[in-house]
């Protein structure tokens, strides 16, 4: 298929699409309003259901009822938005059902800016809501990312009956790239006959479905959180993806970094490279579950004398990475926020100044 | 002689948690038996609130769902949008519905979501132990408001059938009781037409049904009934404040 020229937050509207989903719910919020201005053109051409919700609280739970009926269904929103569908994300957490949640993430903390950032990470990785959940967390890091990790979400969503997020950025919303949509990626929803409240006629069945998070006896809540924990298990064998750049090298440096950032990092590798230094950079595309034994191997290479983490935040990211490397090298750290994004000149000074 | 009562076969053959005296079993009851008499059990998804009716999903013999606290019209929207052809019912309280659940109903009934709403006003919360609700009534006692409610404080108590008629979009919306044999039939009547006419894919339905909260209130349930007679149905006034234009068929 010919590649096309689109906006990141337009393709993943088309991404959700071509996935098969035709059921989009959302709040307006700066930087991702072109997703719902794209899909309420196209999803009525699909025969899907577009509808603006009076609130992200309210889309939250839209997006969970949509889900609870067994129906693909996505949201998208950006940082303060998403912080209001924690309660939501929570519940469909506990409830365990599929859903797609896309955070553009802009600068916080409160409302912040409308540049990009990557202030949510702990948002996204670590809770956001209440309760013992993950997210299983992907970061694309840009266009064409964002539309394949789109694409792959629903059927992640459904494998593991429970929310998916993409982290982006607003810099991958807000920009255009060439991209494609592989026919591949598209695929079938699964039978929900068995767990979806999705009218006992629909599956020919006289056994009526529940989808709750209420379990007042202990044992049965215990049970409830150790069949998520399991699935987290199986999400660290199973879903882990990370890309390691000129790794093959006797690099000196480790980066850690990903979405919008790592971006930058590579050009300042690269830049590196010619002046005779040479760095490497493990980028995670799954943010939960963590490329945590990926990190540790490329930290520990002989060559390697120091990590860092440099990210669009305060230092986030880099508490996963100290705890994956273990101490057996310094773990630095180098961010911006509030939507500056480092320069590959300020990059290459910071990796120097370790050496 | 037939058989003139039995057991909806929309509801559980289980007893309640219900206090003694609630109104609770009977709305159930109802509500079942509109489900029974349009012969929708198959297609119908409930959601419960949080509440007293949280375990309402013990109840009713139908797929149910269960929302967070207030969240169940926004739930109820993402049910039938993208699947219409179930029949959606929330069932709420006054603390779930016309305190924390505001936003989500005012918006759904605006949309002219098509699902029905049981709206439980009961003057007070339950669940949690007697708090003051939205609709409590001035001097009425709770325990956030010891000495009565005081309403140049926290305002006058919530009429959500009259706030709800207000709206523009075309509805149904009444008020009805069960402190009575013949309010609870003609609350039955008001259930089973909400129900037509999303059936029919008429408009959004709400159905208020002032009932009783013996415990919470500190009363028999006798007393209760005598209370809520005197003290609420005159602010509370029974009655349609919505119905959907007719269509000539």
């Amino acid at each position: 298929m010919a590649k096309v020229l689109m906006k990141g937050n337009e393709a993943i509207g088309e991404a959700a699409i071509r996935a098969g989903c035709k059921n989009y719910f959302a709040y307006p919020i700066t930087p991702q309003s072109e997703v719902a201005e794209y899909l309420v053109k196209r999803l009525p051409e699909e025969g899907g259901v577009f509808l603006q919700g009076e609130s992200e609280v309210a889309v939250g739970y839209m997006i969970f009822g949509a889900s609870a009926a067994g129906e693909r269904v996505m949201t998208t929103s950006s940082s303060p938005g998403i912080s209001l569908m924690g309660e939501a994300i929570s519940y469909i957490a506990a409830a365990q059902c599929p859903a797609v949640f896309v955070n553009i993430v802009r600068g916080g903390p409160g409302l912040g800016g409308i540049l990009p950032s990557q202030g949510d990470y702990f948002q996204a990785v670590k809770g956001g809501g209440h309760g013992d959940y993950h997210l299983l967390v992907m970061a694309p890091d840009g266009v064409q990312e964002a539309v394949e990790m789109t694409m792959q979400a629903f059927s992640l969503a459904e494998k593991y009956r429970g929310p998916v997020m993409i982290m982006g950025d607003g810099l991958i919303g807000q920009m255009m790239e060439p991209v494609e949509f592989p026919d591949d990626l598209k695929t079938e929803p699964t039978n929900k006959d068995d767990w979806a409240t999705n009218g006992m006629n629909s599956r020919n069945s006289k056994q009526r479905n529940l989808v709750k998070s209420l379990f007042l006896d202990p044992t049965a809540l215990n049970d409830n959180n150790l069949a998520l924990k399991a699935k987290y298990a199986q999400m660290k064998k199973e879903e882990v993806r990370f890309e390691l750049y000129n790794g093959d090298t006797d690099y000196q440096v480790l980066i850690t970094s990903y979405g919008t950032m790592s971006r930058v990092c590579r050009t300042a590798i690269d830049q590196l490279k010619e002046a005779g230094i040479e760095v490497a950079m493990l980028r995670p595309k799954t943010l939960f579950p963590f490329p945590e034994k990926a990190v540790f191997e490329a930290a520990c290479k002989d060559s390697c004398k120091a990590v860092i983490s440099i990210e669009m935040s305060m230092g986030q990211m880099v508490e996963d990475v100290e705890r994956c490397v273990k101490g057996r090298r310094p773990v630095a750290f180098y961010g911006e926020c509030g939507g500056d994004i480092p320069s590959p000149e300020k990059i290459i000074d910071i990796i120097k100044g370790l050496l | 002689m037939g058989k003139t009562f039995t057991t909806p076969k929309a509801l559980s053959k289980t007893h309640t948690h219900y206090c003694p005296g609630c109104t609770h079993g009977i709305v159930h009851r109802l509500v079942a038996e509109a489900i029974d008499d349009l012969g929708i059990q198959g297609k119908t998804v409930g959601i419960a609130p949080v509440g007293c009716a949280v375990l309402a999903y013990n109840y009713f013999d139908c797929d149910f769902q269960e929302a967070a606290h207030g969240r169940a019209p926004a739930m109820a929207t993402g049910i039938k949008r993208v699947r219409p052809d179930l029949m959606v019912f929330t069932y709420q309280g006054d603390g779930d519905l016309a305190s924390i659940g505001m936003g989500e109903i005012i918006h759904a009934a605006n949309r002219g979501e098509k699902f029905t709403t049981i709206f439980i006003n009961n003057a007070i919360y339950g669940m949690t132990g007697g708090q003051m609700a939205p609709t409590t009534m001035g001097g009425q006692r709770a325990t956030t408001a010891p000495a009565g409610r005081n309403t140049a404080d926290t305002g006058m108590p919530l009429r959500m059938a009259n706030l709800l008629g207000e709206l523009v979009t075309p509805g149904y919306i009444t008020r009805q009781a069960v402190l009575k044999p013949q309010q609870v039939n003609k609350a039955k009547k008001a259930i089973k037409q909400a129900f037509q006419y999303q059936m029919e894919d008429r408009c959004f339905s709400f159905v208020e049904v002032v009932s009783t909260c013996p415990t919470n209130w500190g009363m028999t349930p006798l007393d209760a009934l005598k209370w809520a007679e005197e003290t609420l149905l005159p602010y509370y006034e029974l009655g349609d404040y919505k119905v959907p234009e007719e269509i000539d068929s």
